[in-house]
Order: C-alpha cells, then sequence, then structure tokens
C-alpha cells in the first residue's frame, strides 16, 4: 500500500488535543503511524494553510435498505437533474434526497465522511439492507436493527427478563450483522399495526400490556448488560408533534440511574436521535415554538446521555421512519403520497415526501430548533450533526449546516429571508446566538464525538498513530478571516484530500477511488439460553412467513468485507 | 442411498415458499422427488432433469440449423453484439439472482443499454401507480397473523400463486387470526368465476374493463353517498355490503393482479385500488398488494432501484439513467424499432409479448440466455443455456412483499454448464476489453 | 358458417403453468395453452363442439386454437386464452404511452376452422416472425 505524508496542516484533533498546531500526518499500511515511521517513499501532501482532520462520521441517516428503496422507486422525479455519467471505474450516479448506493457512497466521501450508521434495519429485511451496503463504495457502514416494537423484547420485558430480552438481541444482532440496539417510536409501530399509536412514555401497547417506558428502560439494562460498543439508539414516542417536548424529556429521564458498561470507553446509556424533531412546544401549529432550551439545559447537565441533531435543511426531500403512525399522520397533513411497510413481528416503515419551505412559518422554526440545540450544547462532544438524512435535509446539506454553525451572519442572513421572520424569531431563540462553533467543537460534532458515542474511538474519528488512516485534508484556513460564510460550505463541500484506510479515494473534491468497504457489525456471545433458542423456533414455525433456516444474513454476497466487533457477555 | 435438502426456496412464483423439501442423490447430481411445493414448483425442480436439456450454447446457422459453440465462444458474440451496438436492449432478469442482476447492469452501463424487467407486461402500471399515489403495504407475515379482510381483486391465486391462500392470505392460523379461515372475510372481484372466487364469501363478478368505476364506487359508499343502481354490472347494494365488510375488519389487504393492471384504464386503476386502500385507513388499517409474477422480478426492480434510481424500464444509452414508460419502456421501444440488439436473460417475451414486438425481435441481432428452450430462443441467433436459477445454483430472489430471501442450491448442474452470474462475468470482463479502460 | 363475437381476455392457469416449467417445446403446452375457453351458451351460438379448432380473429392477427368449454364461468361473452403466443398472436399491443400492453379486452371474432391445425407454441412463433429454422 502507499504511503502518504501530510505536511504542515492545521490539524484538528479531540481525541489528542490538537487544536489546529500545525503538524503531519503519516500513513502506512492502511493505518496512521508516527510521521517518522513512513519511508521516503512516501508521497508528500502539501496541506499548508489547510484544514486537516480524521475522516467525519455518520451517526444516524438512512441510507441503505427497504424504505430507502421504495423512496428511491416511488419518486423518479428525485432525480431528475441530478445524474453524472459513468468515469473509468466510477459508477454512473443520480439522485437528490434518496441517492443511488453508488452516489451516497461518493458524496459523503467527497465531503470527508468516511463511516456512516444506517439508522433503521427491519431485521426481516437485513439481506436487503446489506446488499446495498454492500453496493454503497468506499465508506464503512454498519445497520442497526429496530428492537422497539419486537415481540420477542416486548413478551420478554413484560416479564422483566433482562438476560432472555439480552439473548435474543445478540441472536438477532448476529442473525442481521446489525450494530446496535436502536428503537423507533417504542410500542407505536405495533400499535400501529391496528391503526393506533402510542403518544406518551405510558401509553400501554394494545395487547402486549406493556409501555414504551418500560421498553426502553428493558433495553437499556440489555445493552449494558451485554456491554455492546454503541449505547440504545433511540427515536422516542409522539416525533412532530406541537408540545412533545415532554415526551422527550420523560424519555431522557428514563437513563437516570444506569451507567454504561462496556470495554470501548463509551460513557452514554442512551443516545437521543434527530432530537430537533422532538423539541417542539405549543399545543397546535399556531401557536408552535421551540423548546430547545430546556431540552438542552437537560442534556448539558446529565452525562450519560448523547444526543444528534436532526437539522432542518430547507429543502424539498422525502421522509421516512419506522414510525409508521407518524408518517400517516404526516400525509394526512401534506396530501403527498404514502408508502407504508408493516413487517410482521418486528416493525414498520412508512415514507413520505416533504417540502421544508422557507416560506412557511413552522418549517423555519424546526429550523432554527435544529441549529440552537449544537448551539446551545456545551459539550459539543455529546451533540453530533445530522439532519437525520433524509427526514430533516439530505446528508449533502452538511457543509450548508456547518455554515450556519459555525457563522451567525449566515444565520442571521436565513433569518431575515425567510417570510415569516418575524414570527419565526419570537417563536424560537435563534436570533439572539452569537456563538459561532469553532474546527475544534466542528471536529468533536463530526468525529471524536460519535466515534466515542459508537464505541468506535479506538478504530476511527481521530489521528492516533495506530487508528485507521481516515484522513480529510480541506482547503479552508483556521488563520485568515472568513469574508463571505459560503466559503465555509463550499470547503466542507468538497474536500482536498481523503484517505479512507490509508486509500486516497477523493482528490481536489473528485473521486478517483472505490475504496474498500467494510461491514461494521457486533459479534456478542451470551450464555447458551435454550429457552430463547425455543422461543425463537416456536415463532418461526407459528408466525413468520420465512423459516428460520432462511432468515440470516450470511454470505459473501451480502457482507463481503466484514468487520466484527467481538463482544462477550457470557461470564 | 439419498439426502434430503430442507427450507429450500421455490423459483417458481412471486410467493418465494421457503419450506420446500427435495430429495436428491447421495452425489448430489439427481434430484428425485419434491415436498411441499405445489405442482407448477415441483415441475419446475423435476424438469431440471430433463434427458434432452440443451447443456451448451447454440448459434443459428445461415441454413436455420444449430451449431453448438462453447461458453467463450458464446460470450465472445455477446460481448461483441452488446459493444457495437448503439442501443442495444437488455430484457428479463426476473427469472435469475440478484447476483446477476448486477452484473448485468454493470454491463449494461458500459454498452449504454436500455435495462427492462418483465414488470414492462406485468406489474409495470403497478409502479407508475406507485409513483403517482405511494402504496401503503406489509408483510405477507402481518396478513397470515393479523388480517381478517381479504380481497383478490383481479388476481387468481389458486392458478397463478398456488399457494398463497394457504400459505399466507386464507387459511393459515397466525396470532391473532386464530381460527384460520373462519377469521376471514375473502372477497373477490373478477369478471369469471374462478377457482379464487368459488371459495370467496362474496364474489363481485365485475363487468371486465370496468374495474375502475367499480373501485370508485366502493370509496362513494364508504362515504355513503348516493349510487346509481348499478356500477360495472354490480348493485349499488352489494357495493355498499362490500364496502361495510371492509371497514368492519381490524386489519384488510388488497391483493391485485393482472385483471387491473391490463386492462385499458391500467395504472388508473391502481391508482383507484390505492386510494380505497389509503381511504379504508380513515376506519381501520388496510394495506395492498400486487401480485408479483416471477419470483424474482420483485428483486430486478429493487437492484435497479438501488443501482440507477428507478425500478424498470431504464435507459442507460445516453451516459445516465432515464426513466419514461411509454418511452424508455420494451414493448414501445421494441414497437418503433427503436433498438439495434436484443438480449433476453430470465424471461420468455417471444411467448409473453404482443406478436408484433416478437417480430422485431426476430429481425435484430440476438441472444438468448434461458435454461429452456422457448419462443424467445426459437426467434433468437444465440442460445446459452444456464444452470437454473434456485436449483442448481442459490442467491438472492425478493417475494412479492419485498422481502428478500436467499435460494439454496439443491443439486449440481450438468457438467460444464455456467450459471447466469458465472457466463455475464465472462462477457462483462470482454465488454470492458472492448470498450478499453473508459 | 356461424362467427361469434367476443371479449378476449388472457391470463394465467395452472395448466399452463406446469406445461412452461416441462417445455415449450413440448405438445402439452399446446394442450394448455393452445386453447380458448368459452362460456357454453357461447359454444352454442357458435354451433361448435366441445374440443373444435376455432380460428380466433381480431385486428391484429389471427390464430388456430381449440375451444372448449370454460371451467371457470359462467363468463358468457368472455372468451379465456391462457397467456402464451396463441393468446399473444391477436392481443392488442397498444400501450397508449402506459409501457403495457392491452392484453385483457381485446374484442375478437371466433368461427369453426375444424380442419386447421393448432401449432406449437414455438413453432407459432417462428412461423410468423419468419425464422427459418433447420
Amino acid at each position: 500500500m502507499a504511503e502518504y505524508i501530510i505536511k504542515n496542516g492545521h490539524v484538528f484533533d479531540p481525541l489528542q488535543g490538537i487544536k489546529g498546531d500545525k503538524a503531519d500526518v503519516a500513513i502506512k499500511d492502511g493505518k496512521i503511524v508516527k510521521d517518522n515511521q513512513v519511508s521516503s517513499k512516501a508521497k508528500t501532501i502539501d496541506a499548508k494553510g489547510k484544514t486537516v482532520m480524521a475522516g467525519a462520521i455518520e451517526i444516524h441517516a438512512h441510507i441503505a435498505g427497504p424504505k430507502v428503496n421504495i423512496g428511491r422507486i416511488y419518486r423518479p422525479e428525485d432525480k431528475l437533474f441530478t445524474y453524472t455519467p459513468k468515469k473509468g471505474n466510477i459508477r454512473m450516479a443520480g439522485g437528490t434526497s434518496i441517492p443511488t448506493t453508488f452516489k451516497t457512497g461518493y458524496e459523503y466521501a467527497k465531503m470527508g465522511y468516511t463511516t456512516a450508521m444506517e439508522a433503521a434495519m427491519p431485521p426481516l429485511f437485513s439481506r436487503h439492507v446489506h446488499e446495498e451496503i454492500r453496493d454503497t463504495p468506499i465508506i464503512d457502514e454498519g445497520a442497526f436493527p429496530v428492537f422497539g416494537n419486537n415481540w420477542f423484547v416486548m413478551e420478554y420485558l413484560k416479564n422483566n427478563e433482562i438476560e432472555n430480552t439480552s439473548a435474543y438481541c445478540a441472536w438477532l444482532l448476529r442473525a442481521t450483522k446489525g450494530y446496535a440496539i436502536k428503537l423507533v417510536n417504542p410500542g407505536g409501530t405495533e400499535a400501529w399495526a391496528w391503526g393506533l399509536n402510542c403518544l406518551s412514555v405510558n401509553d400501554p401497547v394494545p395487547y402486549f400490556d406493556i409501555t414504551p417506558a418500560e421498553i426502553i428502560k428493558g433495553l437499556i439494562e440489555a445493552n449494558e448488560y451485554l456491554g455492546l460498543p454503541h449505547s440504545i439508539h433511540i427515536h422516542p414516542n409522539n416525533l412532530g408533534n406541537p408540545g412533545n417536548y415532554t415526551t422527550t424529556l420523560d424519555t431522557l429521564k428514563l437513563a437516570e440511574g444506569y451507567k454504561a458498561k462496556n470495554k470501548f470507553g463509551r460513557d452514554q446509556v442512551m443516545h437521543l436521535t434527530h432530537t430537533q424533531f422532538h423539541s417542539y412546544g405549543g399545543d397546535n401549529w399556531a401557536n408552535f415554538e421551540s423548546k430547545s432550551k430546556e431540552i438542552m439545559d437537560y442534556v448539558n447537565k446529565t452525562k450519560n446521555i448523547t444526543i444528534d441533531t436532526g437539522n432542518v435543511t430547507l429543502d424539498e426531500t422525502t421522509t421516512m421512519t419506522a414510525d409508521g403512525p407518524f408518517e400517516h399522520h404526516l400525509t394526512e397533513l401534506n396530501h403527498l403520497k404514502w408508502a407504508n411497510v408493516d413487517v410482521e413481528l418486528e416493525t414498520a416503515a412508512g415514507v413520505v415526501p416533504y417540502i421544508y419551505s422557507p416560506d412557511i412559518k413552522v418549517c423555519a422554526i424546526q429550523w432554527a430548533i435544529g441549529l440552537e440545540l449544537a448551539l446551545m450544547a456545551k459539550d459539543a462532544s455529546r451533540c453530533f450533526i445530522t439532519t437525520d438524512h433524509p427526514n430533516a435535509g439530505p446528508f449533502t446539506r452538511y457543509p450548508r449546516v456547518i455554515k450556519w454553525l459555525m457563522s451567525a451572519k449566515a444565520r442571521e442572513a436565513q433569518i431575515k429571508a425567510f417570510k415569516n421572520s418575524d414570527k419565526v424569531i419570537a417563536a424560537t431563540h435563534i436570533a439572539g446566538m452569537d456563538r459561532e462553533i469553532s474546527l475544534y467543537e466542528l471536529a468533536q460534532m463530526t468525529r471524536a464525538g460519535p466515534a466515542k458515542s459508537l464505541g468506535l474511538a479506538s478504530m476511527c474519528g481521530g489521528l492516533k498513530p495506530g487508528m485507521d488512516a481516515d484522513v480529510v485534508v480541506y482547503d479552508f484556513s483556521p488563520d485568515k478571516p472568513v469574508a463571505n460564510p459560503d466559503q465555509i460550505e463550499a470547503a466542507f463541500s468538497r474536500a482536498a484530500h481523503v484517505f479512507k484506510s490509508g486509500v486516497e479515494v477523493v482528490t481536489n473534491g473528485e473521486v478517483v477511488n472505490n475504496g474498500n468497504k467494510r461491514t461494521i457489525w457486533v459479534n456478542a456471545k451470551v450464555k447458551e439460553n435454550p429457552q430463547v433458542m425455543r422461543d425463537i423456533q416456536e415463532k418461526f414455525l407459528k408466525y413468520y412467513s420465512v423459516s428460520q433456516a432462511n432468515y440470516e444474513a450470511l454470505g459473501h454476497h451480502f457482507i463481503p468485507n466484514p468487520y466484527a466487533i467481538e463482544v462477550d457477555a457470557s461470564q | 442411498m439419498t439426502k434430503t435438502v430442507t427450507d429450500v426456496v421455490c423459483p417458481f412464483c412471486g410467493t418465494l415458499c421457503d419450506d420446500l423439501e427435495v430429495v436428491v442423490s447421495d452425489d448430489g447430481k439427481q434430484l428425485t422427488e419434491v415436498y411441499n411445493a405445489c405442482v407448477i414448483g415441483t415441475e419446475k425442480f423435476l424438469h431440471s432433469q430433463a434427458k434432452d436439456r440443451v447443456t451448451r450454447p447454440r448459434l443459428r446457422q445461415e441454413d436455420g440449423s444449430w451449431k453448438e459453440i462453447s461458453y467463450d465462444d458464446a460470450a465472445e458474440y455477446t460481448a461483441q453484439m452488446l459493444a457495437k451496438a448503439k442501443k442495444p436492449l437488455m430484457y428479463g432478469w426476473s427469472s435469475t439472482n440478484c447476483e446477476a442482476q448486477s452484473v448485468g447492469h454493470e454491463i449494461a452501463e458500459m454498452v449504454g443499454a436500455c435495462v427492462d424487467n418483465t414488470a414492462a407486461v406485468c406489474h409495470g402500471t403497478t409502479l407508475i401507480a406507485v409513483q403517482d399515489i405511494g402504496i401503503p403495504s406489509c408483510t405477507l407475515g402481518e396478513i397470515k397473523n393479523r388480517a381478517d379482510r381479504i380481497l383478490f381483486w383481479g388476481c387468481n391465486p389458486a392458478h397463478a400463486h398456488p399457494r398463497h391462500m394457504s400459505r399466507y392470505s386464507i387459511y393459515p392460523r397466525g396470532f391473532f387470526t386464530g381460527k384460520g379461515q373462519k377469521s376471514r372475510k375473502m372477497i373477490v372481484v373478477d369478471p369469471r368465476v374462478t377457482d379464487t372466487a368459488k371459495l370467496a364469501d362474496v364474489h363481485l363478478q365485475v363487468e371486465q374493463g370496468r374495474d375502475y368505476e367499480l373501485l370508485n364506487a366502493i370509496r362513494v359508499a364508504l362515504n355513503n353517498e348516493w349510487l346509481p343502481d348499478v356500477v360495472a354490472g354490480i348493485p349499488a347494494q352489494k357495493i355498499r355490503e362490500v364496502a361495510d365488510i371492509c371497514k368492519s375488519g381490524r386489519f384488510g389487504i388488497i391483493f391485485f393482479g393482472m385483471g387491473v393492471t391490463q386492462t385499458l384504464s391500467k395504472n388508473h386503476n391502481i391508482d383507484e385500488a390505492i386510494a380505497l386502500t389509503k381511504h379504508l385507513n380513515e376506519f381501520t388499517k388496510f394495506s395492498i398488494m400486487p401480485m408479483r409474477g416471477h419470483y424474482n422480478v420483485t428483486g430486478s426492480g429493487e437492484v435497479l432501484a438501488w443501482q440507477f434510481g428507478f425500478p424498470y424500464s431504464v435507459d442507460l444509452s445516453r451516459g445516465f439513467a432515464r426513466y419514461n414508460p411509454g418511452d424508455t419502456s420494451t414493448i414501445d421501444l421494441l414497437a418503433r424499432g427503436e433498438v439495434d440488439a436484443m438480449f433476453t436473460l430470465g424471461s420468455d417475451p417471444g411467448a409473453h409479448f404482443p406478436i408484433s414486438c416478437v417480430k422485431q425481435i426476430a429481425k435484430l441481432p440476438s441472444v438468448c440466455i434461458d435454461p429452456h428452450q422457448t419462443p424467445t430462443s426459437g426467434v433468437s441467433k444465440l442460445h446459452v443455456p444456464v444452470a437454473f436459477c434456485g436449483v442448481e445454483v442459490g442467491g438472492n430472489a425478493y417475494r412479492m412483499d419485498n422481502v428478500p430471501i436467499d435460494m439454496r442450491k439443491v443439486v449440481d448442474p450438468p457438467a460444464g454448464m455456467l450459471t447466469d452470474e458465472e457466463f455475464l462475468i465472462k462477457v462483462r470482463d470482454r465488454v470492458k476489453q472492448l470498450k478499453g479502460a473508459a | 358458417m356461424a362467427a361469434i363475437n367476443l371479449n378476449l381476455i388472457s391470463g394465467r392457469s395452472i395448466q399452463q403453468g406446469v406445461a412452461i416449467e416441462g417445455g415449450k417445446e413440448k405438445p402439452a403446452y399446446r394442450t394448455a395453452a393452445g386453447i380458448i375457453e368459452l362460456d357454453l351458451s357461447d359454444l352454442k351460438k357458435l354451433g361448435a363442439w366441445k374440443g373444435t379448432n376455432v380460428r380466433v380473429t381480431s385486428d391484429y392477427g389471427n390464430v388456430i386454437v381449440k375451444a372448449i368449454e370454460t371451467t371457470q364461468g359462467p363468463h358468457p361473452g368472455i372468451g379465456f386464452i391462457p397467456m402464451g403466443p396463441w393468446a399473444n398472436s391477436i392481443v392488442n399491443p397498444n400501450t397508449y404511452s402506459t409501457g403495457m400492453p392491452t392484453f385483457k379486452g381485446t374484442p375478437v371474432k371466433v368461427e369453426v376452422a375444424i380442419n386447421e391445425p393448432i401449432m406449437l407454441g414455438i413453432e407459432l412463433v417462428q412461423r410468423q416472425c419468419g425464422v427459418k429454422v433447420g
């Protein structure tokens, strides 16, 4: 493998506490090494006057699997005017909010992202998710199977059987080659199978006689029993509704008293995702307002929680979630085309296009809330930037979100451009905020932070020798004042150089190599549990529509290049 | 001695049953018995053992006879044909695995082909409707466990998806449907008294081609509004009865087939059926699902969608993907004489396209990749027999509800035969050379 | 000779399904799909015995098939030919810009053609396409 030495760049690496000092980064055999460990043949990259960071990490995006693909299938219009032709080994690619798999890999890489997590994998469809992951070049990917409406989980937790829940979770992670325990509208999606919902953490789930709160607490306990790299990753109940911030606080409070137990350096026991969608006040769309302060006051003082933002980017997009009842609610609101898939014993999903118009007050308030969350974060390493792609906007808008976070001037310009500017200002805190996120904080929010939260901090998200050589050089000088905030957006849109596991995949903003992507999954070992194995067998015989022998995602076609993280909870 | 392979996946229809048991000889070369499959599936497995099977590629000679050639020569011929063509059509993809589809798409991208699957003559109009209005659906296990209202509209599973009713929709006892068939009301809409209709609680013998009106009339009945005495041959009273049955269920589903996709109103029929489903969700829980025909036509749509963004009728000839049914769709491309080479894999357009389109195929340079002799191989210049997918080679396939199932290999193909994927890799590598590095 | 006008639909039958997997070059395929299923009343109007060869003609072509009494009736006024080359010799190929031919609902005329042979599936297609076979 080629050796590289990236010279004289301004390095930002929260893992090592490096805050923009001039330093060299050396790459050998796919790893970062000390700068005296490369030979004289090492290719020199001149990063003078440029910013150097580890590859960025996407902690939550919908980029592979059945609901993403129904989005592609039913929105031909999403491809209009977006296609780039094949060039050498680089495949043709197109799409905006639901890009083709090739485009997904290429666009992440161009922005300097080298690892991404698919946020919701329906277990029955894991083979589909993995086929798409396989066809997404360059970036390492993992996928979170959903557990929050799973019949096994609800039945075990009804009787508070944590050990059985854990054994089942370990089995399902292995069968689906999954990465973490994801919950989406716990209990509410099962209720949706009958056209119902659970809007608070105490609403009982029909038939199963359990509450969302019990499911959430039980899965926190199972997660820590297993000692998984990531914590539970939760999309709480009551998404998108005015006044839902109380449900969010109720959810966050369920983590009180729990402590992380794992060997990966993770501190949190709950990751709350796309927090913007859960920070709403008011009780209707007329008095809808930001409750970011109430949420962040709690998050800032509570160390065992991490969050991501879910920033609205003011674009036309395609919403998709395992929160089936929410998508039905949304199609009733905007009357755009609705796709739904209920998945036996496990989950559901809905898809509806959405236009976040700057002319609509509610959309502008949502925009403000997403930014407020990040700007109010006291600890940037516990608050990560996402757009909940494609729900609040396409991931390709990260550079614009970064611009808004790094420049009060850019925010001001956007606020002025809103049709209902005064009403938006009255319902939010954004107008008075002058904080500008620094490059170091940006590296915390997009690199070191998510790496630690995911339990990957020893592998990626930093530039310590021995770590994977995921390195980005941005054509952005921290020394010079930014004359025009659009420079920020331009620099973070197209990296000057991107290395993935030591391979140069992007040069001058163009993809030059398809890389050698890996599928990351968690192999958790538990004590033999004959009862759980019998229960699984019985459910497959009686209630599943596929046989147990045909359930697992196995083999080269699905996971050509696996990277298994081993966890041993058998003691 | 023999051994039994269990949990075998049936490569016939979109029901994609995965509980077959197949008995094979100890050396894995002979397949002797098939259990749990329907008659069609059984025939598919057993026919793979036919002694008169074609096992090597054959090239049509001047005098009309076949000449046997090697797979390498066949790959060369195919690669040359595709590389030379300005706008080749690569059609089929529904009776093969996703692995082969992926390789085929790489070839299509290099040669600038139009890629289309059998949705073109099956559920293509469904996909158009889904693009208009969306689709509330579910997996088949949800039907088994919850559904108490089952509508079959313009489809005849007793003939086309023989185990559908017993595995998923009518007879099984699921979690919330412990009484099986007794838990369910079955409604069939069909202009004939089909063998499915004979099992129904209610059969609406709609006038052929008047499905749109009947669907619309049920929506009117849901709103308790005025109806004429008779709509599409069905008395208003009967229509109101059906609307009430649907409303009063806890979980309902409409399965639909060619009876609505291929009649004159086409995608508009499906628009209305989906609108009815959406409408019913105001009263209870309702889903709708197309009864997909080929076992992996769904998979072809999925792979095309994640690789190119569109589920069928994808035109790559301009160097990027375009999609516009009526323009980039196979039947229209052939009818307008717009393509200059025909590549068929995993389908039989010779038997299933209108004859005017087949006549066009016969005029073109053509390659047919199919384990069987078919009308398509009968009009093609080159016939490449391959291993039976799902019998002699495994691979991924998508069921009609989009659930992916990895098929199993149960016996070896006859010595020296290639699989779809293996043959396509040869063609791809040769096309790469012919097209140079770019 | 008597002739009747019908509305033609095509579609699957389980016999057709078995036959295509058994081999389209075989006579069994013709037995399964080289037929038209008629309502008994229409057979009477035609004045034909069950099992008589008939010529079915549409605006798009004509084909010889065997007239049999339907097992999935009554459906007076509707003729059913299982999907395959026989049906496709006469269906309406127009897509009206949807990509989909109008496989169901083609007006046809049916007349007795007792001495005309019914071709095998592959042969029927090859003949119409003018393919030279050795």
